[in-house]
Protein backbone atom coordinates (compact mmCIF):
# COMPACT_ATOMS: atom_id res chain seq x y z
CA UNK A 1 0.00 0.00 0.00
CA UNK A 2 1.49 3.19 -1.39
CA UNK A 3 1.71 5.83 1.93
CA UNK A 4 2.56 9.84 1.07
CA UNK A 5 5.87 10.93 2.32
CA UNK A 6 6.46 13.92 2.95
CA UNK A 7 9.38 15.53 5.32
CA UNK A 8 7.73 15.05 9.04
CA UNK A 9 5.19 12.31 7.98
CA UNK A 10 5.06 9.88 10.20
CA UNK A 11 5.46 6.40 10.50
CA UNK A 12 4.62 3.66 13.10
CA UNK A 13 4.98 -0.26 12.95
CA UNK A 14 2.15 -2.05 12.53
CA UNK A 15 3.93 -4.99 14.07
CA UNK A 16 6.11 -3.78 16.53
CA UNK A 17 7.65 -0.94 18.81
CA UNK A 18 9.47 0.99 15.89
CA UNK A 19 8.45 4.39 15.00
CA UNK A 20 9.88 6.96 12.42
CA UNK A 21 9.77 10.14 11.00
CA UNK A 22 10.44 11.22 7.19
CA UNK A 23 13.29 13.43 7.22
CA UNK A 24 13.61 13.50 3.63
CA UNK A 25 11.16 13.29 0.37
CA UNK A 26 10.31 14.23 -2.62
CA UNK A 27 6.27 14.38 -1.44
CA UNK A 28 6.15 11.09 -3.90
CA UNK A 29 3.99 8.16 -2.90
CA UNK A 30 5.69 5.19 -1.68
CA UNK A 31 5.12 1.50 -1.32
CA UNK A 32 7.21 1.68 2.22
CA UNK A 33 6.80 -0.68 5.03
CA UNK A 34 8.55 -1.68 8.37
CA UNK A 35 8.91 -5.12 9.75
CA UNK A 36 7.88 -5.97 6.27
CA UNK A 37 4.43 -4.83 6.57
CA UNK A 38 2.82 -1.19 5.73
CA UNK A 39 3.33 1.20 8.89
CA UNK A 40 0.52 3.85 10.19
CA UNK A 41 0.40 7.38 10.02
CA UNK A 42 -1.02 7.25 13.40
CA UNK A 43 -0.33 5.90 16.93
CA UNK A 44 -3.96 4.98 17.68
CA UNK A 45 -4.10 2.80 14.18
CA UNK A 46 -2.11 0.28 15.20
CA UNK A 47 -3.97 -2.48 15.85
CA UNK A 48 -1.23 -5.10 17.36
CA UNK A 49 -1.88 -7.88 15.54
CA UNK A 50 0.60 -9.46 13.26
CA UNK A 51 4.56 -9.89 13.31
CA UNK A 52 7.74 -8.61 12.22
CA UNK A 53 8.50 -10.49 8.63
CA UNK A 54 11.70 -12.57 8.26
CA UNK A 55 14.06 -10.33 6.52
CA UNK A 56 12.98 -7.41 7.91
CA UNK A 57 13.98 -7.39 11.34
CA UNK A 58 17.17 -7.01 13.35
CA UNK A 59 16.30 -3.67 15.03
CA UNK A 60 16.01 -0.29 14.19
CA UNK A 61 17.97 2.01 16.54
CA UNK A 62 16.58 5.78 18.13
CA UNK A 63 18.47 8.48 16.17
CA UNK A 64 19.65 6.56 13.41
CA UNK A 65 18.73 7.64 9.79
CA UNK A 66 17.39 4.88 6.82
CA UNK A 67 18.32 5.52 3.40
CA UNK A 68 16.71 3.84 0.40
CA UNK A 69 19.09 2.59 -2.36
CA UNK A 70 18.39 5.71 -4.60
CA UNK A 71 18.60 7.97 -1.73
CA UNK A 72 15.20 9.34 -2.44
CA UNK A 73 14.22 8.80 1.11
CA UNK A 74 15.40 9.29 4.54
CA UNK A 75 13.98 7.88 7.56
CA UNK A 76 14.68 8.95 11.11
CA UNK A 77 13.96 6.42 14.16
CA UNK A 78 12.53 8.09 17.10
CA UNK A 79 11.65 4.82 18.81
CA UNK A 80 13.65 1.19 18.47
CA UNK A 81 11.77 -1.90 17.86
CA UNK A 82 12.57 -4.86 15.69
CA UNK A 83 11.40 -4.01 12.14
CA UNK A 84 13.31 -2.07 9.95
CA UNK A 85 12.15 -0.57 6.68
CA UNK A 86 12.22 -1.01 3.33
CA UNK A 87 10.82 0.09 -0.12
CA UNK A 88 9.11 -1.39 -2.47
CA UNK A 89 10.69 -4.65 -0.13
CA UNK A 90 14.48 -3.70 -0.75
CA UNK A 91 15.79 -2.49 3.17
CA UNK A 92 16.84 1.39 3.57
CA UNK A 93 20.07 1.08 4.70
CA UNK A 94 21.95 2.66 7.67
CA UNK A 95 22.95 5.84 7.20
CA UNK A 96 26.58 6.41 8.11
CA UNK A 97 27.05 10.02 10.56
CA UNK A 98 30.19 10.82 12.02
CA UNK A 99 28.99 12.62 15.06
CA UNK A 100 29.81 15.95 16.14
CA UNK A 101 30.79 18.07 19.59
CA UNK A 102 28.11 19.39 20.89
CA UNK A 103 28.70 22.77 20.41
CA UNK A 104 25.32 23.97 22.30
CA UNK B 1 10.36 19.95 8.33
CA UNK B 2 9.09 22.02 11.25
CA UNK B 3 9.59 22.48 15.10
CA UNK B 4 6.57 21.04 15.51
CA UNK B 5 8.09 17.62 14.09
CA UNK B 6 10.28 18.00 16.77
CA UNK B 7 7.83 18.57 19.66
CA UNK B 8 5.93 14.77 17.61
CA UNK B 9 9.98 13.14 17.99
CA UNK B 10 10.37 14.36 21.89
CA UNK B 11 6.95 12.93 22.64
CA UNK B 12 7.69 9.65 20.77
CA UNK B 13 11.48 9.23 21.71
CA UNK B 14 11.62 10.53 25.22
CA UNK B 15 7.96 9.67 26.27
CA UNK B 16 9.48 9.12 29.86
CA UNK B 17 12.98 10.96 29.75
CA UNK B 18 13.18 14.04 31.95
CA UNK B 19 14.05 16.81 29.55
CA UNK B 20 13.39 19.94 31.87
CA UNK B 21 12.65 21.51 34.85
CA UNK B 22 14.75 21.96 38.62
CA UNK B 23 13.88 19.02 41.67
CA UNK B 24 10.41 20.09 41.96
CA UNK B 25 9.09 20.08 38.60
CA UNK B 26 10.58 17.83 36.24
CA UNK B 27 8.56 17.76 32.90
CA UNK B 28 9.36 14.37 30.41
CA UNK B 29 9.12 14.03 26.97
CA UNK B 30 5.01 13.27 27.61
CA UNK B 31 4.96 16.32 29.78
CA UNK B 32 6.69 18.62 27.41
CA UNK B 33 4.15 17.78 24.42
CA UNK B 34 1.12 18.39 26.84
CA UNK B 35 2.27 21.26 27.81
CA UNK B 36 3.64 22.80 24.10
CA UNK B 37 -0.62 21.79 23.04
CA UNK B 38 -1.79 23.44 25.82
CA UNK B 39 0.66 26.36 25.45
CA UNK B 40 -0.43 26.71 21.79
CA UNK B 41 -3.90 26.92 22.31
CA UNK B 42 -3.72 30.17 24.36
CA UNK B 43 -2.32 31.84 20.78
CA UNK B 44 -5.52 32.27 19.48
CA UNK B 45 -5.47 34.78 17.05
CA UNK B 46 -2.08 36.55 18.28
CA UNK B 47 0.67 36.87 15.76
CA UNK B 48 3.63 35.89 17.49
CA UNK B 49 4.58 34.87 21.25
CA UNK B 50 7.12 37.62 22.58
CA UNK B 51 9.46 36.64 25.17
CA UNK B 52 10.95 39.01 27.69
CA UNK B 53 12.89 38.68 30.64
CA UNK B 54 15.56 35.75 32.51
CA UNK B 55 16.07 32.10 31.62
CA UNK B 56 13.03 30.30 33.03
CA UNK B 57 13.64 26.40 33.23
CA UNK B 58 9.94 26.17 31.15
CA UNK B 59 10.96 28.42 28.31
CA UNK B 60 11.63 26.09 25.93
CA UNK B 61 7.77 25.29 26.60
CA UNK B 62 6.90 29.05 24.81
CA UNK B 63 8.84 28.64 21.93
CA UNK B 64 7.71 25.00 21.39
CA UNK B 65 3.81 26.74 21.77
CA UNK B 66 4.87 29.04 19.08
CA UNK B 67 5.86 26.74 16.75
CA UNK B 68 2.52 24.44 17.19
CA UNK B 69 0.44 27.54 17.17
CA UNK B 70 2.15 28.34 13.85
CA UNK B 71 3.24 31.80 14.84
CA UNK B 72 7.13 33.21 15.36
CA UNK B 73 8.93 33.05 18.64
CA UNK B 74 10.27 36.58 19.84
CA UNK B 75 12.79 35.97 22.35
CA UNK B 76 13.87 40.11 23.55
CA UNK B 77 16.32 42.09 25.51
CA UNK B 78 14.98 42.72 28.75
CA UNK B 79 18.11 44.45 29.97
CA UNK B 80 16.99 46.91 27.11
CA UNK B 81 16.51 50.48 28.44
CA UNK B 82 12.57 50.81 28.50
CA UNK B 83 11.92 52.97 25.51
CA UNK B 84 14.32 50.59 23.46
CA UNK B 85 12.32 47.50 24.96
CA UNK B 86 9.24 48.71 24.20
CA UNK B 87 10.51 49.50 20.56
CA UNK B 88 11.07 46.23 19.93
CA UNK B 89 8.19 44.74 21.47
CA UNK B 90 5.75 47.75 19.23
CA UNK B 91 7.28 46.12 16.09
CA UNK B 92 5.01 43.15 16.41
CA UNK B 93 1.32 44.05 16.98
CA UNK B 94 -0.99 41.89 18.23
CA UNK B 95 1.37 38.98 19.74
CA UNK B 96 1.03 37.28 22.87
CA UNK B 97 3.47 39.01 25.35
CA UNK B 98 5.23 36.88 28.35
CA UNK B 99 7.34 38.45 30.59
CA UNK B 100 9.04 37.64 34.04
CA UNK B 101 7.58 39.27 36.89
CA UNK B 102 10.01 42.60 36.84
CA UNK B 103 10.09 42.42 33.34
CA UNK B 104 6.62 42.78 32.74
CA UNK B 105 5.70 46.22 34.53
CA UNK B 106 8.05 47.45 32.36
CA UNK B 107 6.59 47.02 29.18
CA UNK B 108 3.30 49.15 27.43
CA UNK B 109 2.27 47.47 24.40
CA UNK B 110 -1.03 47.66 22.42
CA UNK B 111 -2.46 44.31 24.32
CA UNK B 112 -1.92 42.64 28.27
CA UNK B 113 1.50 41.28 29.39
CA UNK B 114 1.35 38.24 31.08
CA UNK B 115 3.79 36.96 33.46
CA UNK B 116 5.04 33.84 32.36
CA UNK B 117 4.65 31.65 35.55
CA UNK B 118 0.81 32.85 35.69
CA UNK B 119 0.70 31.57 31.76
CA UNK B 120 2.14 27.94 32.71
CA UNK B 121 0.21 28.18 36.28
CA UNK B 122 -3.42 28.84 33.89
CA UNK B 123 -2.67 26.03 30.49
CA UNK B 124 -5.50 24.54 30.33
CA UNK B 125 -5.82 20.65 31.39
CA UNK B 126 -7.50 19.62 28.86
CA UNK B 127 -6.96 21.60 25.22
CA UNK B 128 -8.83 21.83 22.81
CA UNK B 129 -6.68 19.78 19.66
CA UNK B 130 -4.54 22.06 16.95
CA UNK B 131 -3.56 21.13 13.92
CA UNK B 132 0.32 22.32 13.33
CA UNK B 133 0.54 24.26 10.36
CA UNK B 134 3.98 22.10 9.37
CA UNK B 135 4.63 24.52 6.56
CA UNK B 136 8.31 24.80 7.22
CA UNK B 137 8.89 28.17 5.38
CA UNK B 138 7.31 29.84 8.17
CA UNK B 139 9.53 32.14 10.55
CA UNK B 140 10.14 30.61 13.54
CA UNK B 141 12.29 33.00 15.64
CA UNK B 142 12.63 36.22 15.23
CA UNK B 143 16.10 37.20 16.65
CA UNK B 144 17.25 41.27 17.28
CA UNK B 145 21.50 41.06 16.30
CA UNK B 146 23.62 42.66 18.97
CA UNK B 147 24.15 45.73 16.98
CA UNK B 148 27.93 46.29 18.18
CA UNK B 149 28.54 48.54 15.03
CA UNK B 150 24.77 49.66 14.05
CA UNK B 151 21.23 49.59 15.64
CA UNK B 152 19.49 45.79 15.91
CA UNK B 153 18.23 44.44 13.18
CA UNK B 154 15.29 41.45 13.09
CA UNK B 155 16.97 38.44 11.69
CA UNK B 156 14.44 35.75 10.68
CA UNK B 157 14.89 32.18 11.06
CA UNK B 158 12.48 30.16 9.41
CA UNK B 159 11.67 26.63 10.63
CA UNK B 160 13.56 24.83 7.49
CA UNK B 161 17.08 26.73 8.70
CA UNK B 162 16.87 25.80 12.80
CA UNK B 163 15.63 21.83 11.52
CA UNK B 164 18.76 21.79 9.43
CA UNK B 165 21.28 23.13 11.54
CA UNK B 166 19.94 19.98 14.03
CA UNK B 167 19.55 17.45 11.14
CA UNK B 168 23.14 18.14 10.18
CA UNK B 169 24.64 18.67 13.39
CA UNK B 170 23.00 16.93 16.26
CA UNK B 171 22.47 13.12 16.88
CA UNK B 172 18.81 12.73 17.95
CA UNK B 173 18.45 11.26 21.25
CA UNK B 174 22.09 11.00 20.74
CA UNK B 175 22.76 12.10 24.60
CA UNK B 176 22.57 9.62 27.76
CA UNK B 177 19.40 9.74 30.23
CA UNK B 178 22.08 11.19 32.72
CA UNK B 179 23.10 14.29 30.66
CA UNK B 180 22.38 17.86 31.53
CA UNK B 181 22.92 20.70 29.89
CA UNK B 182 23.64 23.99 31.78
CA UNK B 183 22.44 26.82 30.20
CA UNK B 184 23.91 30.38 31.36
CA UNK B 185 23.52 32.66 28.13
CA UNK B 186 20.38 34.46 27.63
CA UNK B 187 17.54 33.66 25.69
CA UNK B 188 17.05 36.41 23.31
CA UNK B 189 20.89 35.23 21.98
CA UNK B 190 21.30 32.44 18.96
CA UNK B 191 23.25 30.69 21.37
CA UNK B 192 20.67 30.60 24.32
CA UNK B 193 18.02 29.34 21.33
CA UNK B 194 20.23 26.70 19.55
CA UNK B 195 20.99 25.66 23.36
CA UNK B 196 17.14 25.11 23.34
CA UNK B 197 16.69 23.56 20.52
CA UNK B 198 20.11 21.05 20.42
CA UNK B 199 19.54 20.19 23.70
CA UNK B 200 16.21 18.88 23.32
CA UNK B 201 16.70 17.37 20.04
CA UNK B 202 19.35 15.26 21.76
CA UNK B 203 17.43 13.95 24.66
CA UNK B 204 19.73 16.22 26.97
CA UNK B 205 18.01 17.56 30.33
CA UNK B 206 18.26 21.69 29.94
CA UNK B 207 18.90 23.42 33.71
CA UNK B 208 18.66 26.71 33.74
CA UNK B 209 20.88 29.81 35.39
CA UNK B 210 18.16 32.75 35.88
CA UNK B 211 21.36 34.94 35.06
CA UNK B 212 25.12 34.26 35.55
CA UNK B 213 27.62 34.21 38.96
CA UNK B 214 30.77 32.12 38.47
CA UNK B 215 30.42 30.79 42.15
CA UNK B 216 27.05 29.92 41.40
CA UNK B 217 27.57 28.57 37.84
CA UNK B 218 30.27 25.72 39.54
CA UNK B 219 27.76 24.98 42.01
CA UNK B 220 25.13 24.04 39.76
CA UNK B 221 27.35 22.08 37.81
CA UNK B 222 28.42 19.85 41.12
CA UNK B 223 25.07 20.03 42.49
CA UNK B 224 23.24 19.40 39.12
CA UNK B 225 25.21 16.77 37.84
CA UNK B 226 25.94 18.84 34.66
CA UNK B 227 27.83 16.63 31.93
CA UNK B 228 28.04 19.79 28.98
CA UNK B 229 27.64 23.71 29.34
CA UNK B 230 27.92 26.68 27.07
CA UNK B 231 29.49 30.13 28.30
CA UNK B 232 30.74 33.14 26.33
CA UNK B 233 33.89 34.34 26.58
CA UNK B 234 33.60 36.82 29.69
CA UNK B 235 31.97 34.06 31.07
CA UNK B 236 34.87 31.72 31.07
CA UNK B 237 37.51 34.32 32.21
CA UNK B 238 35.16 34.99 34.92
CA UNK B 239 35.05 31.36 36.17
CA UNK B 240 38.65 30.83 35.47
CA UNK B 241 39.41 34.09 37.85
CA UNK B 242 36.99 32.43 40.91
CA UNK B 243 38.99 29.80 40.51
CA UNK B 244 42.16 31.32 41.73
CA UNK B 245 44.23 28.88 40.42
CA UNK B 246 42.86 26.24 41.91
CA UNK B 247 41.33 22.83 39.79
CA UNK B 248 37.87 23.13 39.14
CA UNK B 249 36.22 20.11 41.01
CA UNK B 250 34.16 18.97 38.49
CA UNK B 251 33.34 15.42 37.77
CA UNK B 252 31.06 14.84 35.83
CA UNK B 253 31.44 18.09 33.23
CA UNK B 254 32.64 15.92 30.11
CA UNK B 255 32.11 19.07 27.10
CA UNK B 256 32.14 22.70 28.14
CA UNK B 257 31.46 24.67 24.54
CA UNK B 258 32.46 28.67 24.36
CA UNK B 259 31.60 31.16 21.26
CA UNK B 260 29.91 34.19 20.49
CA UNK B 261 33.42 36.10 20.89
CA UNK B 262 36.68 36.09 20.84
CA UNK B 263 38.68 34.07 23.76
CA UNK B 264 41.72 35.88 24.95
CA UNK B 265 44.79 32.99 24.71
CA UNK B 266 46.03 33.04 28.02
CA UNK B 267 42.21 32.47 29.57
CA UNK B 268 41.70 29.35 27.41
CA UNK B 269 44.96 28.12 28.51
CA UNK B 270 44.15 28.80 31.99
CA UNK B 271 40.88 27.09 31.62
CA UNK B 272 42.10 23.69 30.24
CA UNK B 273 45.02 23.33 33.03
CA UNK B 274 41.97 23.89 35.19
CA UNK B 275 39.38 21.59 33.59
CA UNK B 276 42.56 18.76 32.99
CA UNK B 277 38.91 16.37 32.34
CA UNK B 278 36.67 18.26 30.65
CA UNK B 279 36.72 18.37 26.58
CA UNK B 280 36.70 21.82 25.04
CA UNK B 281 34.69 23.40 22.41
CA UNK B 282 34.88 26.09 20.01
CA UNK B 283 32.08 26.90 18.11
CA UNK B 284 31.60 29.68 15.49
CA UNK B 285 28.37 30.66 13.84
CA UNK B 286 25.64 33.63 13.60
CA UNK B 287 21.84 34.49 14.51
CA UNK B 288 21.65 34.68 10.49
CA UNK B 289 22.95 31.07 10.41
CA UNK B 290 21.01 29.05 12.87
CA UNK B 291 23.83 28.97 15.05
CA UNK B 292 27.02 26.78 14.74
CA UNK B 293 28.71 26.49 11.51
CA UNK B 294 32.28 25.70 12.66
CA UNK B 295 33.45 23.66 15.68
CA UNK B 296 37.09 23.41 17.34
CA UNK B 297 36.72 19.60 19.07
CA UNK B 298 38.50 18.71 22.58
CA UNK B 299 41.01 16.29 20.49
CA UNK B 300 42.52 19.58 18.38
CA UNK B 301 42.60 21.79 22.28
CA UNK B 302 44.54 18.82 24.18
CA UNK B 303 46.83 18.92 20.79
CA UNK B 304 47.03 22.11 20.31
CA UNK B 305 48.15 23.39 23.81
CA UNK B 306 50.33 20.51 24.23
CA UNK B 307 51.94 21.05 20.83
CA UNK B 308 55.43 22.60 20.02
CA UNK B 309 54.24 23.01 16.23
CA UNK B 310 53.65 26.64 15.68
CA UNK B 311 50.77 25.60 13.06
CA UNK B 312 49.39 23.21 15.21
CA UNK B 313 49.80 25.60 18.60
CA UNK B 314 47.82 28.29 16.27
CA UNK B 315 44.84 26.40 16.20
CA UNK B 316 43.94 27.14 19.94
CA UNK B 317 42.59 30.32 18.18
CA UNK B 318 40.83 29.07 15.86
CA UNK B 319 37.26 28.37 15.53
CA UNK B 320 37.77 25.04 14.12
CA UNK B 321 36.00 23.56 10.88
CA UNK B 322 33.02 24.08 8.88
CA UNK B 323 30.33 21.57 9.43
CA UNK B 324 30.21 19.07 6.88
CA UNK B 325 26.78 20.38 5.22
CA UNK B 326 28.17 24.50 5.43
CA UNK B 327 30.13 25.72 2.06
CA UNK B 328 32.72 28.30 3.03
CA UNK B 329 34.14 30.82 0.94
CA UNK B 330 36.89 33.49 1.69
CA UNK B 331 36.56 36.26 -0.74
CA UNK B 332 38.81 39.29 -1.86
CA UNK B 333 37.81 43.06 -2.14
CA UNK B 334 36.91 42.06 -5.69
CA UNK B 335 34.38 39.31 -4.74
CA UNK B 336 37.42 36.03 -6.01
CA UNK B 337 37.83 33.55 -3.80
CA UNK B 338 41.20 33.27 -2.21
CA UNK B 339 43.83 30.54 -1.67
CA UNK B 340 44.21 28.48 1.57
CA UNK B 341 45.82 30.75 4.19
CA UNK B 342 44.40 34.20 3.33
CA UNK B 343 42.42 36.71 5.06
CA UNK B 344 39.35 38.03 3.28
CA UNK B 345 35.46 38.48 4.00
CA UNK B 346 33.59 34.88 4.78
CA UNK B 347 31.15 33.98 2.78
CA UNK B 348 28.78 31.15 3.80
CA UNK B 349 26.27 28.67 2.12
CA UNK B 350 24.08 26.09 3.22
CA UNK B 351 20.43 24.84 4.31
CA UNK B 352 20.82 26.54 7.97
CA UNK B 353 21.83 29.39 6.74
CA UNK B 354 18.70 32.22 6.46
CA UNK B 355 21.03 35.84 5.83
CA UNK B 356 17.32 37.15 6.34
CA UNK B 357 15.99 40.10 8.09
CA UNK B 358 12.77 41.84 8.55
CA UNK B 359 13.72 44.38 5.64
CA UNK B 360 14.47 41.43 3.19
CA UNK B 361 17.11 38.43 2.30
CA UNK B 362 20.65 39.58 1.77
CA UNK B 363 21.53 36.18 0.43
CA UNK B 364 23.15 37.06 -2.92
CA UNK B 365 21.95 34.92 -7.02
CA UNK B 366 23.66 31.79 -6.02
CA UNK B 367 22.60 31.50 -2.50
CA UNK B 368 25.97 32.90 -0.62
CA UNK B 369 25.77 35.03 2.73
CA UNK B 370 28.19 37.57 3.36
CA UNK B 371 28.99 37.10 6.76
CA UNK B 372 31.06 40.48 7.53
CA UNK B 373 33.75 38.75 9.27
CA UNK B 374 37.19 38.29 8.13
CA UNK B 375 38.88 35.40 8.56
CA UNK B 376 41.11 32.57 6.81
CA UNK B 377 40.66 28.96 6.59
CA UNK B 378 43.94 27.53 6.60
CA UNK B 379 45.13 23.78 4.53
CA UNK B 380 43.72 21.65 6.80
CA UNK B 381 40.51 23.18 6.95
CA UNK B 382 40.78 25.05 9.90
CA UNK B 383 39.14 28.51 10.14
CA UNK B 384 40.65 31.60 11.82
CA UNK B 385 38.54 34.44 12.63
CA UNK B 386 40.02 37.85 12.32
CA UNK B 387 37.23 40.22 13.30
CA UNK B 388 34.32 42.22 11.89
CA UNK B 389 34.91 43.74 9.16
CA UNK B 390 33.52 47.09 9.92
CA UNK B 391 36.09 47.52 12.58
CA UNK B 392 39.13 47.27 10.38
CA UNK B 393 40.79 50.17 10.59
CA UNK B 394 42.52 52.42 7.53
CA UNK B 395 45.32 53.96 8.20
CA UNK B 396 46.85 55.69 5.22
CA UNK B 397 45.62 53.30 3.28
CA UNK B 398 46.65 50.13 5.06
CA UNK B 399 44.08 47.46 6.09
CA UNK B 400 44.55 47.13 9.66
CA UNK B 401 42.56 44.20 11.87
CA UNK B 402 42.20 45.19 15.71
CA UNK B 403 42.01 41.89 16.71
CA UNK B 404 46.14 41.68 15.66
CA UNK B 405 47.05 44.62 18.24
CA UNK B 406 44.79 43.35 20.92
CA UNK B 407 46.65 40.30 20.84
CA UNK B 408 49.33 41.82 21.59
CA UNK B 409 48.09 44.16 24.19
CA UNK B 410 46.77 40.58 25.82
CA UNK B 411 49.58 39.16 26.12
CA UNK B 412 51.12 41.92 28.14
CA UNK B 413 51.33 40.72 32.05
CA UNK B 414 49.60 43.90 32.55
CA UNK B 415 46.66 44.18 30.62
CA UNK B 416 43.25 42.52 31.32
CA UNK B 417 41.10 43.48 28.30
CA UNK B 418 42.23 45.85 24.92
CA UNK B 419 40.06 47.55 22.31
CA UNK B 420 41.41 48.86 19.29
CA UNK B 421 39.88 50.95 17.22
CA UNK B 422 39.98 53.90 14.27
CA UNK B 423 39.90 57.51 15.35
CA UNK B 424 38.74 60.28 11.96
CA UNK B 425 42.11 61.82 11.11
CA UNK B 426 42.65 64.42 8.66
CA UNK B 427 45.80 63.65 7.58
CA UNK B 428 45.97 59.58 7.70
CA UNK B 429 41.79 58.74 7.49
CA UNK B 430 42.27 56.77 10.80
CA UNK B 431 44.68 57.00 13.31
CA UNK B 432 45.06 53.78 15.99
CA UNK B 433 43.97 54.13 19.59
CA UNK B 434 43.67 51.67 22.13
CA UNK B 435 41.66 51.78 25.63
CA UNK B 436 42.95 48.98 27.99
CA UNK B 437 41.96 47.50 31.26
CA UNK B 438 44.65 46.30 33.84
CA UNK B 439 44.48 43.14 35.46
CA UNK B 440 43.87 44.08 39.84
CA UNK B 441 46.97 45.15 41.42
CA UNK B 442 48.53 46.11 38.24
CA UNK B 443 50.01 49.37 37.09
CA UNK B 444 51.92 50.40 33.72
CA UNK B 445 52.52 53.30 31.34
CA UNK B 446 50.92 53.27 28.60
CA UNK B 447 54.48 54.46 26.47
CA UNK B 448 55.54 51.43 28.08
CA UNK B 449 52.56 49.47 26.05
CA UNK B 450 53.02 51.44 23.11
CA UNK B 451 56.70 50.02 23.08
CA UNK B 452 55.35 46.53 23.67
CA UNK B 453 53.33 46.71 20.71
CA UNK B 454 56.00 48.39 18.46
CA UNK B 455 58.78 45.90 19.19
CA UNK B 456 56.04 42.83 18.63
CA UNK B 457 54.57 44.38 15.15
CA UNK B 458 55.79 47.82 13.54
CA UNK B 459 55.30 51.54 13.90
CA UNK B 460 52.42 51.74 11.89
CA UNK B 461 50.78 49.19 13.41
CA UNK B 462 50.91 51.10 16.78
CA UNK B 463 48.47 52.78 18.52
CA UNK B 464 48.58 56.75 18.42
CA UNK B 465 47.07 56.93 22.05
CA UNK B 466 46.58 53.76 24.45
CA UNK B 467 44.06 55.38 27.73
CA UNK B 468 43.94 53.26 30.62
CA UNK B 469 39.85 52.45 31.44
CA UNK B 470 38.56 50.70 35.04
CA UNK B 471 36.11 48.93 32.49
CA UNK B 472 35.45 48.69 28.85
CA UNK B 473 31.69 48.35 27.59
CA UNK B 474 30.36 45.33 26.32
CA UNK B 475 26.85 42.95 25.69
CA UNK B 476 25.85 40.66 27.44
CA UNK B 477 27.14 37.95 25.40
CA UNK B 478 30.60 39.48 25.99
CA UNK B 479 31.13 41.08 22.65
CA UNK B 480 33.21 44.35 22.64
CA UNK B 481 30.97 47.45 22.24
CA UNK B 482 33.06 48.96 20.01
CA UNK B 483 31.41 51.93 18.50
CA UNK B 484 30.80 53.39 22.14
CA UNK B 485 34.61 52.93 22.65
CA UNK B 486 35.24 54.57 19.48
CA UNK B 487 33.03 57.45 20.56
CA UNK B 488 34.49 57.67 23.94
CA UNK B 489 37.91 57.64 22.84
CA UNK B 490 37.12 60.52 19.64
CA UNK B 491 35.19 62.60 22.46
CA UNK B 492 38.32 62.75 24.77
CA UNK B 493 40.97 63.89 22.60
Amino acid sequence: MAINLKPGTRLFSAVCTTEMIVVKASGADADVTIGGVAPVTAAADRDGSGSVVDGHGGGASMGKRYVDVEGAFELLCTKPGDGVPALDGVLFELKDAKPLPASD
Amino acid sequence: MHLASLVEMVESGFDDRVLLGTADTLVTGTAFGQLVRAGASTVGDKTAIVYAGENHPLLPIALFSAAWAGVPFIPVNYRLEDHHLNSLIARQPGALVLADAATAPRIACDGPVTVFDDWLNSLPADPPVIEPPFDDDEIAVVLYTSGTTSEPKSALLRHRHLMAYLLGSVEFGGAGPEEAVLVSVPPYHIAGLANMLSNTFAGRRLVYLRSFDPELWLETVRGEAITNAMVVPTMLARIVKSLGGCTANVPTLRSLSYGGARVAERVLTDALRLFPDTGFVNAYGLTETASTIAVLGPDDHRAAVSSDDPAIRRRLSSAGQVLPMVEIEIRDEYDEPLPAGEFGMIYLRGEQVSGEYATGSVLDAEGWFCTKDRGSVDADGYLFIEGRSDDTIIRGGENIAPAEIEEVLLAHQAVAEACVVGIPDDEWGQVIQAAVVLRDGEHVDPDDLREHVRSALRGSKTPDRIVIKHQLPHTETGKMLRRLVLAELAESE
